[in-house]
């Protein structure tokens, strides 16, 4: 069974998602991860361009928040979009597995993380945690 | 040379690649997002890669060239690098970043200078085979194969 069919399965109608990642590699990478899943995405390079997102009045089931960004880094940008009002699902990717800065970046607002690269089965793992929605 | 062989070829130098360890698993990750709808994936961001990665140890070799090195800035450039080379599966270069980071974190500019050469060699080797490997594909499509996923 083709990927995205599978994916159906569990997800009701079209999912959208917002890829933030300042990285070049990461972007395409992520970027195709949710395209073979039949997951229409955007992608972003900065925090500051994510946070703009609520006005812009577009909505998005599932945010991809890269944690190590420049300017606005991925723990802020996630907890100004929860003050925003955002409510929709939130996945940190991190390089970085310490289970202090894992604990910081949950309590601003994160519903999953995974440590980067994002494979397929993490992405399984992501997809089945969004909320009705947004 | 005609398509079986040179698919036998490309099958043994990939094998060879993964057994010493110049590629894992995330790079069949790689593979397996490559379709129809996106033919060229991998070369694609493995030249990206390979782009990011030549900025990166530039900015390294400038950064260690200073009077008074910023630590906190090589740091960044070799998490950076660590990012993606962990992102296409190159180990080796990963593994060096590791180490790498660590003389940072203890400003040893000794410890620095040393990787800097190890991660320019790992970084210089997987380009090399990673081209030959691109190659391989190439011939077998000028061959009238198709690329084996």
């Amino acid at each position: 069974m083709p990927k995205s069919q599978f994916l159906g399965v569990f997800l009701n109608g079209e999912v959208t998602a917002l890829v933030v990642d300042d990285h070049k590699v990461s972007q395409i990478i992520h970027h195709q991860l949710l395209n073979f899943f039949g997951i229409k995405n955007h992608v972003v390079g900065n925090r500051k361009e994510a946070i703009e997102i609520p006005y812009s009045g577009k909505k998005f089931d599932l945010i991809l928040m890269d944690r190590d960004m420049p300017v606005l880094n991925g723990i802020e940008a996630t907890k100004k979009l929860r003050d925003m009002g955002v409510r929709s699902t939130i996945a940190g990717v991190s390089s970085h597995s310490i289970s202090e800065e894992r604990q910081e970046f949950f309590e601003a607002g994160l519903d999953d993380c995974h440590e980067k690269p994002l494979t397929a089965a993490k992405l399984l793992s992501v997809v089945s945690k969004i909320k009705s929605k947004a | 040379m005609d398509v079986a062989q040179l698919k036998r070829q490309l099958f043994e130098y990939t094998t060879l690649l993964f057994h010493e360890g110049f590629l894992d698993e995330q790079f069949t990750q790689l593979q397996q997002l490559q379709d129809e709808n996106n033919p060229d994936f991998v070369v694609e961001v493995v030249s990206l890669f390979f782009d990011d990665s030549e900025r990166l140890l530039n900015e390294l070799a400038t950064a260690l060239d200073q009077q008074n090195i910023d630590f906190n800035k090589v740091d960044a450039h070799v998490h950076q690098l660590k990012g993606s080379s962990s992102s296409i599966g190159a180990q080796r270069v990963q593994r060096v970043c590791i180490a790498f980071r660590n003389s940072c974190q203890d400003k040893n500019v000794e410890g620095c200078l040393k990787c800097l050469q190890e991660v320019k060699h790992e970084y210089s080797l997987i380009k090399n085979k990673l081209e030959i490997l691109f190659n391989l594909e190439k011939q077998i499509l000028a061959a009238g194969g198709s690329p084996p996923v």
